[in-house]
Order: structure tokens, then C-alpha cells, then sequence
């Protein structure tokens, strides 16, 4: 298990050099995305040293508390991020609570799911299996979520007369929004479908990269894979079900109407 | 608040029977001014006003479309005893600009034979079923939409301008259609601009102005377009 190579931080420095070239080609071709790429270069780098400064010490104290309060502040940031990428919001607290509440359930289950049946490490809640394994879920649910209410908010938008001109008919409000709401599903789901379809052949995972890259078999590495796969497509569905169908209770009453009133007015406007 | 018991339960015999098929008492919205009206089984009134004056804002409060505050009964029925839908199928709304949620016309009835009886009298033919919606005119999709009103069986129908983008022939056929239909009990509230249209169609007529309803019969300076 222990067999990677350390890296020192010279030899990382000399990597950096690509970013460089990519920021020198930027400024010879006039595309002015260098002083973008070197920020997020650099915040990349930060970030990156911060987590590896609290993950270390996380996994030194393998404390319920500490792990949970790291767990709560991953989640809070992907459903902010989430939030971040629709185009039309609901209005008020729902925009950032609907998705991040469904994320949070979503993540919380598969992955408390996975700690005490699947890997069992002791305790349940070390670390250090379960801090990477939430990351990765979140990350894809965070996705799912995302795009599945981005896509149900502009449909209800565009779409406005074809689901009224159902209800107006006396259809329910379940009735009349399901083609919208089936969109929205498999708009949320299709990244997580693809990638599982395509992984092996087209990309081979970072995590499994980074276990091979760490000396773990890749026999046992691709078993660990396919765990985690498993384990986003739950948390995608799961997440991305409930907040697709919460933003449709939200965005209709209690007397059948559609309630467009409850999004955030547009950007654009 | 009055009910409409308190005025129109003096007659004996049957209770439904005594009560106006619609009874509007202060329904009212965020844009909406307090509208209070009677509209009386087979009876046609006529909504006149200018552009923008709130007569589709108060069509689609009496369809419960948008969050409105009042009593509404049907035939003494209080609409907040039935959901939206229930309420939906008997008070039936037409608006400007009918959507629809399927490609071609046929997919939007459930009884294909049955709305082609209707749109018969509309001058449809029989393949219309197959016809794709995008393909139809402004007239066709007003047209179509009001068969695929009436065949839910409403007892009130809201129009909202049925014939704006009509031929001659057209608009007569659908006022001859509404017409029988209102001798079976249809009642029905008729947003027009057109002042002989209302004179043909109405019985009475009210009058939007700055969303406000009058209810008058007498002239009203801004129904002219």
C-alpha cells in the first residue's frame, strides 16, 4: 500500500511551468484568460495545501465532531456552488435552501450508507474514508441537482402556456408539469450516466488514477471505483429527484395554479 | 360579503335553480380591484375596456389561475369547496394566445370523434387530427382551443377576444356555436373590442377600465379601440 513515489516541492514547481506557458500563450494570442488562469492556478495551489493542512490534522484526531463540521461546511459550499448555475432561482430562501437541504439528505444517506455496510472502517465515521467518499458524491450530486433545477425552472418559464393550457382544462398540477419534470430528471441524471457508461474506456477516474499513482492493485482499485460509482448515481438520483420534485410543489399551490411569481426575477432583465 | 342567497333565494323549488349560475363577490388580485357580478345560466356578458386594463387579469382570477382573494359560486357552490381543477372543469377559460403541449392537434383531445363533431361546425376536416401545431394559423389554434374548452363540459366559459384573428365566416360559425351552446346553459363572459360583436353576442355588458369592473350598462367613454 505503500509504494508511491513522494513528490518534493521543486519537482512541483517545475510543473508549474506549464500554467506558465498556457499564460504566455494567452497573452500572444490576445485571449486575456492569464490573469484568470493564474488566479485560479494559485487559488488552486492554496486551497489545495489548506485541505491538505486540515485533512491531516482531521485524520489525526478522528473525532465525530470535527468530521461532521467538515462535512457540514462541504455541503454548504455545494449547494452554494449549485445555486450558482441556474439561470432562473426561486425566489427567497428556497434558492439556496431546496438544493442544498436535498444535497445534504442525499449525500448524508448513500454516503452513511456505504461507511457501514460496504467499507466498515472503525469508527464508521474515521476521516478519513469518510471525508473523500462524501467529496466525491457531493461533487456529482451537487451536478445533478444543479442542472436538474436549472432545467425544471426554465422550462416552467419558457413553457408557461403549454402547462397552463392544462390546467386550464381542469388537469392537476402533477398532470400538467410532468414533461417538464421528466425533462428536468433526465437532464440531472444524463451526466452520470455518461460518465459511468464511459468510464474504463474513455477516462479512467481520478480516484482510481490516484490509487494506482498511490501502489494499490488496479484490480482492487477498480473495485473501489465501482463502489464509488454506485454510490454517486444513488446520491445523484436521490438528490436530484427530491429538489427537482420540491421545486415543482413550490412553483404551483395548493389550487393547482403555476406559481412563476416564486422565481427570482431573471438576471437578464 | 353578501352572499348570493341573500338576494336571489326569494323563488321556491329548487335551490340551485334560484342561485345565478356565477356569483362574483369582491374577487380581487394583487393588480385586480374588487369585482363583484351575477352571471346568470345562459346568459352572455360582454367585457369591453382598453388594452391592459386588467380584463385577462380578471378571467384568470375567476379560472383560479393566479392567487386572487373573494368568493366565487357556482350556481351557489363557493369555488374554495372544490380544488382548482374540479373548479377548472366547469368554469372553463379560453385565453388570447391557447397553449399546447403535444405536436399534433389530436394528441390535445382525449375523444378525438367527439371534438371533431364540434370542429366540424368550424369548419375543420376530419384529418385535422394529424395536423402538426406549428403548422396552424393564429385563427386554427383559437379555433381549436375553444372545441378543446368545450369538450370538458364547462358551465361557464371566459373568452378572452375567441375571434381576433378570425375571417368573417369564421367568427360567425363561432358565434353560432357559442350561441347554441348557451341555449343549452352555457354561460359566458365575452372579452371583445369590437362593439357590434358585444351588441350581437351580450346580453349586457361590463366595462375594465384601469382594473377596475363597472358594472353599468349605460355608455362608458373608453370601449372604443
Amino acid at each position: 500500500m505503500s509504494s508511491y513515489i513522494a513528490l518534493s516541492y521543486w519537482q512541483l514547481a517545475a510543473t508549474s511551468v506549464f500554467v506558465l506557458i498556457d499564460a504566455a500563450l494567452s497573452v500572444w494570442f490576445g485571449l486575456r484568460v492569464h490573469r484568470g488562469l493564474l488566479f485560479a492556478a494559485v487559488r488552486m495551489v492554496v486551497q489545495l495545501a489548506l485541505v491538505g493542512l486540515v485533512l491531516t490534522t482531521l485524520f489525526s484526531v478522528v473525532s465525530l465532531f470535527w468530521t461532521g463540521l467538515v462535512a457540514l461546511v462541504m455541503v454548504l459550499v455545494a449547494g452554494y456552488e449549485a445555486t450558482q448555475r441556474q439561470a432562473r432561482r426561486l425566489s427567497g430562501w428556497w434558492s439556496y435552501g431546496l438544493g442544498t437541504a436535498c444535497m445534504m439528505m442525499a449525500s448524508i444517506v448513500v454516503t452513511v450508507f456505504a461507511l457501514t455496510t460496504a467499507l466498515r472502517p472503525s469508527p464508521w465515521y474515521d476521516p478519513r474514508y469518510a471525508i473523500p467518499l462524501l467529496g466525491m458524491i457531493l461533487g456529482n450530486c451537487m451536478t445533478g441537482v444543479g442542472l436538474g433545477l436549472s432545467t425544471l425552472t426554465a422550462n416552467l418559464a419558457n413553457r408557461r402556456a403549454s402547462v397552463e393550457a392544462q390546467l386550464m382544462l381542469g388537469t392537476s398540477r402533477q398532470e400538467a408539469t410532468a414533461p417538464v419534470t421528466r425533462e428536468a430528471l433526465r437532464s440531472a441524471l444524463m451526466p452520470v450516466i455518461n460518465s459511468m457508461a464511459a468510464t474504463g474506456v474513455v477516462s479512467l477516474p481520478g480516484m482510481m488514477t490516484g490509487q494506482i499513482l498511490g501502489g494499490v492493485p488496479p484490480s482492487e482499485a477498480v473495485k473501489y471505483q465501482i463502489l464509488v460509482m454506485f454510490l454517486i448515481a444513488g446520491g445523484t438520483g436521490l438528490g436530484a429527484t427530491t429538489a427537482v420534485l420540491g421545486g415543482v410543489y413550490r412553483l404551483t399551490d395548493g389550487r393547482h395554479r403555476l406559481r412563476l411569481d416564486r422565481l427570482a426575477p431573471s438576471k437578464a432583465a | 360579503m353578501t352572499a348570493p342567497s341573500a338576494r336571489d333565494q326569494a323563488g321556491h323549488g329548487d335551490p340551485a335553480a334560484a342561485q345565478p349560475r356565477l356569483a362574483v363577490r369582491d374577487l380581487r388580485t394583487d393588480l385586480l380591484k374588487p369585482a363583484s357580478f351575477d352571471l346568470a345560466a345562459g346568459e352572455s356578458i360582454a367585457i369591453q375596456g382598453p388594452s391592459g386594463s386588467g380584463k385577462t387579469l380578471l378571467l384568470r382570477a375567476l379560472a383560479d389561475l393566479d392567487p386572487n382573494e373573494g368568493e366565487v359560486y357556482l350556481a351557489g357552490r363557493n369555488r374554495m369547496t372544490m380544488p382548482g381543477p374540479a373548479w377548472r372543469r366547469q368554469v372553463g377559460y379560453l385565453p388570447a394566445e391557447p397553449g399546447w403541449w403535444a405536436e399534433t392537434v389530436g394528441a390535445h383531445f382525449a375523444n378525438w370523434p367527439a371534438a371533431l363533431a364540434v370542429a366540424r361546425q368550424l369548419e375543420f376536416p376530419g384529418d385535422a387530427k394529424d395536423w402538426p401545431i406549428a403548422r396552424l394559423s393564429t385563427g386554427e389554434r383559437l379555433r381549436l382551443a375553444l372545441v378543446r374548452a368545450l369538450m370538458v363540459g364547462p358551465k361557464v366559459l371566459l373568452l378572452d377576444e375567441p375571434t381576433a384573428a378570425l375571417d368573417p365566416a369564421a367568427v360567425q360559425a363561432v358565434e353560432a356555436l357559442i350561441a347554441a351552446q348557451r341555449r343549452l346553459g352555457l354561460a359566458v363572459l365575452w372579452v371583445t373590442h369590437d362593439a357590434a360583436q358585444a351588441r350581437r353576442v351580450a346580453d349586457r355588458r361590463l366595462v375594465v377600465n384601469d382594473r377596475q369592473l363597472h358594472e353599468e350598462i349605460g355608455a362608458c367613454p373608453a370601449i372604443s379601440r
